[in-house]
């Protein structure tokens, strides 16, 4: 009974040491974005008043104040901040499962023994610094930079493409720092597809771009799906990349968070984005985790 | 092999060539011109290595690398051990209560947004301290217990897939010899499973290593990490000092991930020669 009873608080400590720390420092914060967001700004430290305030002698009232998300409602810029990071996030996602499923297809059809250097060689850069691999990208893009010095030199243009601190460069960012994300659930669908299935197909005169279309993208949905969430969800709030390469012309919601909270010191109105990026992110994400789910179950 | 075949065989193989130089091209082209004479940075000078030298003299970077180095190693530690725990936990019962919430806090933090984890934890860290004098100021402290919850997250997802394939019955016949839990665990299980542990600290090392978002919400005064630095001079442009760096930091990143997934991959092929 004794070995029992300690059996079971092991088994408590395992399952209750990361609950309770991801309770407390991942779940337990969002309640404190939205108690913020309810605050009113102040030049003070830290920089809103209190929630609930001491009004007279032992009189205590709670003050929530909504003007937060009025602001968001009035001023157009909040608005088209968040369409704007809609938008930058649905074609890029587009645009990398473009690049990223040839590739993951491409190695999924290579030899046998080629198949996990290539993968390595799609993880590496993962592994290297995000900062610095955005970073590299301005010394390409940039007027005087290595792509226009390129294009000049072979004769194709002769005025230097303004490129940097455009949308275009935020989508090359994108497509670049993501890829990974993209060829790695790919990879791994169609790594599982039965290729007797093709065979069938083909012995049956199906030509092959037939083939792919009713038999490989099908079978390759779930990947596609986990690849398009594992893009579009983070980069719906990316800072780094809108900041880097598309400077002051490309609005993105996760720019104007950073720039409300570390330049105009508005944790309030911060946190009121937050909040609503968040309630974006809701569905997306539920969507995401039933489809994962699903495909937990349909692996056994 | 007919000429279809071909045809497509190679031009799957242009693709991933394509592929492949639009991921490595702008690395690589960084790491060239960190050996550039030449101040402008696009504008070839020769070679040279001057940039390395000044690097090495620049007391605000080697301040920033070192700090940062230190969170990377304790905020990596301590997530391995948690993410171990928790994906023992989810590995080994499946079903518990709070195994959903336990699974959605261990997956909302792979594609939760930066800027939302760095502002939050800030919030929450500006409550405590107030409810509780806890974490007194912000700094090292509070970046660590950031960095360890996204990196649990992470880390979870690499020792849970190892975990998936583990043979339980071998610690069970470790208890059944009359081992303790515990003790089972440390000689049965933790050897067996430690490359996943490796990989999963490698991973929570590298990521704490480049956290920029999280990191500038919840530091204070006096605690600049790396990725701060080289953000506030990557911001006013592109600085050879910066080049160097960045080459120096991919070349060690890609030599430990490259030594760790050869030693992995010599000891998975022995493995799989000893099943035989």
């Amino acid at each position: 009974m004794r070995s029992r009873d300690r059996f079971n608080l092991g088994k408590r400590a395992l399952i209750g040491l990361p609950w309770l720390w991801m309770a407390v420092f991942f779940l337990l914060p969002f309640l404190f974005i939205l108690k913020l967001s309810l605050s009113e700004a102040a030049l003070m430290q830290p920089p809103y008043l209190p929630f609930i305030r001491e009004v007279s002698d032992g009189m205590v009232t709670m003050v929530v104040n909504f003007g937060n998300y009025l602001l968001l409602l009035e001023d157009p810029l909040y608005l088209n901040a968040l369409l704007n990071s809609i938008e930058i996030a649905a074609w890029s996602t587009l645009l990398t499962l473009l690049v990223g499923y040839p590739m993951a297809y491409a190695i999924a059809k290579a030899p046998h023994n080629w198949r996990l250097p290539l993968l390595m060689l799609i993880i590496l850069p993962f592994w290297t610094s995000f900062l610095i691999r955005v970073y590299a990208w301005i010394g390409i893009l940039k007027n005087n930079g290595l792509l226009n010095n390129l294009l000049i030199y072979l004769g194709i243009i002769d005025q230097p493409l303004e490129i940097l601190y455009t949308p275009t460069a935020v989508y090359i960012g994108i497509v670049y720092s993501y890829l990974p994300f993209v060829i790695l659930p790919l990879y791994a669908t169609l790594i599982r597809l039965d290729d007797t299935l093709l065979e069938a197909a083909a012995d049956l005169g199906c030509p092959p771009w037939k083939q792919f279309l009713t038999v490989t993208l099908p079978l390759s949905i779930p990947g596609v799906i986990a690849g398009t969430m594992l893009v579009f969800i983070p980069v719906m709030g990316e800072f780094v990349i809108p900041d880097l390469l598309g400077g002051p012309n490309v609005l993105m919601i996760g720019k104007l968070m950073w720039t409300e909270f570390f330049s105009n010191k508005d944790w309030p109105v911060a946190s009121a984005l937050a909040a609503v990026l968040l309630l974006v992110l809701i569905v997306p994400f539920v969507l995401w985790q039933h489809f994962e789910s699903r495909n937990r179950e349909s692996l056994g | 092999m007919s000429l279809g075949v071909k045809k497509s065989r190679i031009a799957l193989f242009s693709l991933l060539a394509f592929g492949y130089a639009f991921l490595y091209g702008p690395i690589v082209s960084l790491m060239i011109y960190s050996f550039n004479e030449s101040r402008l940075v696009t504008v070839w000078g020769g070679w040279s290595t001057k940039w390395y030298g000044e690097l090495m003299h620049n007391q605000q970077i080697l301040d920033a690398a070192w700090l940062s180095l230190k969170i990377a190693a304790i905020s990596a530690s301590f997530a391995v051990v948690f993410a171990t725990l928790a994906a023992m936990a989810l590995v080994r019962y499946k079903r518990f209560r709070g195994r959903g919430s336990l699974l959605l806090m261990l997956t909302a933090p792979l594609v939760m947004p930066e800027v939302i984890l760095g502002l939050s934890l800030l919030l929450l860290f500006v409550a405590m301290s107030e409810w509780l004098g806890w974490p007194a100021g912000r700094g090292q402290t509070t970046i660590i217990i950031a960095h360890m919850t996204f990196a649990i997250a992470y880390v979870t997802v690499v020792v849970r897939s190892r975990l998936a394939h583990f043979d339980f019955s071998l610690e069970e016949a470790a208890m059944d010899l009359g081992a303790k839990p515990v003790k089972a665990f440390f000689t049965i299980t933790l050897p067996l499973i430690s490359p996943a542990l490796i990989a999963g600290w490698l991973l929570a090392f590298t990521l704490s290593l480049d956290d920029l978002v999280v990191a500038s919400f919840v530091s204070g005064p006096g605690s600049t990490t790396l990725p701060m630095v080289v953000y506030s001079s990557v911001r006013l442009g592109v600085s050879p000092q910066i080049n160097a760096l960045a080459t120096i930091i991919v070349t060690l990143v890609s030599l430990a991930v490259a030594i760790a997934g050869y030693v992995f991959y010599r000891q998975e092929k022995q493995r799989l020669k000893s099943l035989q």
